[in-house]
């Protein structure tokens, strides 16, 4: 199996790859979840958490990854904006690469940073991105096909023909954008449902239906994402009011009872409850929404094997032994 | 320059032997449990599990263990994804654990799955069973089971092929 | 000392054999007749063209003097076969006062290897507020004419319509950098297909077009003259053939890079291509191509902009917009246009040379290569191969798109007033 050197986006992966990587991760939930803690595969390298955006639970969750690899696991959290900088990613990157940082996962405010850090020849390193601005958050699309499979495909190959609707403001969000490109290599049908401010130009070319209306089609799909909604969008014209927004692309009790059966609930996280879901959604038993977070860490360890293990110079022959 | 050093027959009458002598040292088939090394280390189990049925008409307890997560040697090999590891209920706490696999060589799966073992929990003793040992130890481990004992040079491979994996059974030495 | 010398065995943009005669830094004569009893320079049939002129040019001095100065500016000026730039005013302080491009001006002269010409803010400070003191400008020693707030655009309606009213007074012209602020606010690249993949927030062409479809209608409405720069979509150049079918006094430019390159660099989230106005896509490439081709694009102009190399190796929407141009700017032309077979070599040495002149008034620029003019001149190598290196330029900066790229056509030797400011590649002054 041929598996890239560094994670930055689903473009990254195959179909191939990204099946082995969930079936990594299923084998791994499923050691974890006998009597097997942790591993000590990683024993001995180093994983920074680069942090230049606050996501206290992105950052756990791939802190316990490393850990449960008994990797050793620095946290980098850096601070300030853009506009407020104070040291820049190279000489950010240059330190790790000094402390003998074997693998960075980066979280950055700016699309594309991961790729200027793997790109660059700052670091050696792998380069994992735990979500870029508005570009892509690779590891939460693999949690979620993982979870989607776990509960629709029992775990096991893809996700031919299922019918996935991700509702919200696509434009901004680099979950949907990830979740796109992979679910439909996986072979899933995605719709995405937004009002048409909230779609990016151009959407037509992706693998995709682009649908305006929830209501419409709600019966059909076997899973539903919906996505945070962030209050500032509303300031800046992409739509009026919270009230209008919830009525038509809130996930609610209405809504819930049209699902057809077997139908899952799914949101990355964190929720703004009574704008995109309401409570009774959240918390139904349709809701897969915690398994999510569990479901992280095996994903999160999956990826961290996968791009630790090897070095570039002899992945193209595996050692005999 | 390929060579076929065991044919179908004498694989058969290895395992046959191997199950034979895994009930005499431990007395019996009660406390035992197989466990076999993905991939063709879990046929050999499964088929010494049949063979001790057949002798003793009891089923021992079966499973199998991937040591992958737990080998020294991650940074010199391309990435793979990861086999079943299966382990029967009631655990490996106070067996006779039999590990079980194809070629014994460097020993170092070996102490992989002696660490995996550990994490488990303690067993009453671990055993060792190969269908070939082809010597160049690296660590002080030694075979407990042996079905053929085979001198190679170390740029040699030495190939276990097993149904249904394989189209048939056999082992070849290569190089 | 004045000299007298012959250019001899020189090939025109036409086409034609020629020999040039330069007398006390002018054109005495050409052609075959030209004096005899004088030293004579085989050019062995490379072409001799006017020295460009860029109406383009950022050489941050004052205030940024890390990223260019007059000096290093006007020595990459040289390389790229430039004999008179427009410096563009977005300096620090702003060229918005007489003092201010007086400064520049002389310091354009004290380097004496090519003309520096200062344009001058249109708005105090560049804000888009009031007007600067163009007269003023207008009528100090460096004769300023064109006047623009290049970086910013000047987005109030009224007080664009003012500024092309008062340039009126002398015949000057507002140079627009088109841009709509409120829908590019912290736009990254051009809003498409790519932009979307990317998340990098998006730059319509719209926000360019809007602003000069109102212009050009500001222009016929006060009767005035209106330069668009660095023209990008295809869009804009269909307005710009509207306007001037119509008869309105709108010239337009393009630069080197946009008719080369596309939105896709992007896709490597390397700052090198982040530049403003954005790269657009192939299809306005190719509108841009054939609008030079036609003539609604006048002219080529480099907006080269220096930036030191920190505020490209950073992550995208923190690096600054812009890239070097000067030294590369006709090889990269004459790929993309002439190469390309979009447009003859004489109209590309037009586009650069005496059309230019005419839009900024530069009066002795406008004839190109006839007698009584200065002998500015370059001597090209067409044939010649080279390779772009961003680690062997003049500029302070190394901010190419264009790096590693192999190219025809090098400048070879450049004449200032009749003087060699470079020789065979090597800069005398």
């Amino acid at each position: 199996m041929k598996f890239p050197r560094h994670l930055l986006s689903i473009g990254d992966l195959s179909r191939e790859s990204a099946t082995a990587l969930l079936d990594t991760a299923a084998e791994l939930a499923r050691i974890s979840d006998g009597q097997i803690k942790k591993l000590p595969t990683l024993r001995g390298r180093t994983v920074v958490n680069l942090f230049f955006e606050d996501s206290t639970r992105t950052r756990i969750s791939f802190e316990t990854a490393a850990k449960r690899l008994s990797a050793d696991v620095i946290n980098f959290v850096a601070k300030g904006s853009s506009v407020s900088k104070g040291e820049s990613l190279k000489d950010t990157a240059l330190t790790l690469q000094a402390m003998g940082a074997d693998a960075v996962i980066i979280r950055h405010h700016a699309s594309g940073a991961p790729q200027r850090l793997a790109d660059a020849g700052w670091i050696a390193g792998p380069v994992i991105n735990a979500g870029d601005g508005t570009h892509e958050h690779p590891t939460q699309a693999l949690l979620d096909a993982f979870t989607i499979r776990h509960h629709l495909a029992k775990d096991r190959g893809t996700l031919d023909g299922l019918e996935i609707a991700i509702v919200g403001d696509i434009l901004h969000s680099r979950v949907a954008r990830s979740n796109i490109f992979l679910l439909s290599m996986l072979g899933a049908k995605v719709t995405v449902i937004a009002p048409a401010t909230l779609l990016p130009v151009g959407i037509e070319s992706w693998p995709c239906s682009i649908s305006y209306d929830l209501d419409d089609s709600i019966e059909k799909f076997d899973a539903i994402m919906a996505l945070r909604i962030q209050r500032e969008r509303m300031e800046q014209a992409f739509f009026p009011s919270e009230r209008e927004y919830s009525r038509h692309y809130g996930l609610n009790g209405d809504r819930l009872s049209r699902l057809k059966s077997g139908a899952i609930l799914l949101h990355p996280g964190p929720m703004n409850r009574g704008v995109e879901i309401d409570a009774k959604s959240a918390d139904s038993v349709r809701s897969v929404i915690v398994d999510q977070v569990t479901n992280g860490v095996f994903v999160r360890m999956a990826v961290l094997y996968l791009l630790l293990s090897g070095s570039p110079a002899n992945l193209a022959e595996e050692v005999k032994g | 320059m390929t060579r076929i050093v065991l044919a179908r027959e004498e694989i058969s009458r290895a395992v046959r032997r191997i199950s034979h002598e895994i009930l005499e040292r431990n007395k019996g088939a009660d406390s035992l449990l197989l466990l076999g090394i993905p991939t063709r280390g879990v046929l050999l189990a499964q088929r010494i599990q049949a063979e001790i049925a057949a002798i003793e008409g009891k089923e021992v307890a079966l499973g199998s263990l991937d040591i992958t997560l737990h080998r020294d040697d991650l940074r010199l090999r391309a990435p793979r994804p990861l086999h079943r590891t299966e382990i029967p209920t009631g655990g490996i706490e106070g067996r006779d654990v039999v590990l079980i696999d194809d070629v014994f060589f460097s020993g170092r799966t070996i102490r992989a799955a002696l660490d995996a073992l550990g994490e488990l929990g303690r067993p009453a003793t671990v055993q060792l069973a190969v269908l070939i040992d082809r010597g160049h130890r690296e660590l002080p481990i030694r075979a407990d089971f042996v079905g053929k004992n085979l001198p190679t040079s170390r740029s040699e491979q030495v190939k276990v092929q097993l149904e249904p994996i394989d189209s048939e059974d056999g082992v070849v030495l290569e190089g | 000392m004045t000299r007298t010398f012959k250019l001899v065995n020189a090939r025109l943009a036409t086409g034609e054999k020629s020999s040039i005669t330069v007398e006390a830094g002018v054109i005495t004569s050409i052609g075959e007749n030209a004096k005899s009893d004088v030293t004579e320079i085989d050019l062995k049939g490379k072409l001799v063209t006017p020295s460009f002129v860029d109406l383009h040019t950022h050489l941050r001095e004052p205030g940024k003097e890390n990223a260019e100065t007059v000096a290093s500016g006007t020595r990459a000026a040289v390389r790229g076969g430039f004999g008179a730039i427009y410096a563009m005013p977005n300096t620090n302080p702003v060229a918005d006062t007489a003092g201010v491009v007086e400064q520049v001006h002389s310091l354009g002269l004290e380097e004496g290897r090519c003309d520096v010409i200062p344009i001058g803010a249109v708005t105090r400070g560049q804000e888009g507020k009031q007007l600067a003191e163009i007269l003023a400008m207008a009528h100090s020693r460096a004769g300023v004419r064109v006047f623009s707030d290049d970086g910013n655009c000047v987005s109030d309606p009224l007080l664009m319509r003012r500024a092309l009213e008062y340039v009126k007074i002398f015949d000057g012209v507002i140079a627009q950098h088109a841009q709509d602020p409120e829908l590019t606010k912290d736009a990254q690249m051009n809003e498409g297909i790519i932009s979307s993949r990317l998340g990098l927030k998006g730059w319509p062409a719209v926000a360019e077009e809007a602003i000069i479809a109102r212009d050009v209608l500001l222009a016929d409405h006060v009767g005035s003259k209106l330069h668009i720069c660095h023209l990008s979509t295809a869009g804009s150049v269909e307005i710009v053939r509207w306007a001037k079918a119509r008869g309105i006094h709108v010239t337009a430019e393009v630069t080197p890079h946009h008719l080369l390159l596309t939105d896709e660099l992007a896709s490597t989230f390397d700052p090198i291509y982040k530049v403003n106005p954005p790269l657009r896509t192939e299809r306005d490439v190719h509108a841009l191509r054939d609008g030079v081709a036609d003539g609604t694009i006048d002219i080529i102009a480099t907006d080269h902009a220096p930036h030191p190399l920190e505020s490209k190796e950073c992550e995208w929407p923190a690096a600054a917009f812009g890239m070097i141009g000067l030294e590369s700017a006709f090889a990269i032309a004459y790929r993309a246009l002439v190469k390309s077979g979009s447009l003859s070599l004489q109209s590309l040495v037009a586009a650069m040379t005496t059309k230019p002149a005419v839009i900024g008034s530069l009066s002795d620029r406008m004839s190109g290569l006839t007698v009584g003019a200065p002998a500015s001149l370059n001597v090209i190598d067409l044939e010649k191969e080279w390779v772009i290196d961003r680690d062997r330029v003049e500029s302070k900066s190394s901010n190419t798109p264009f790096h590693g790229l192999q190219v025809e056509g090098a400048v070879e030797s450049v004449l200032f007033r009749g003087e060699w400011v470079m020789r065979d590649g090597a800069i005398l002054r």
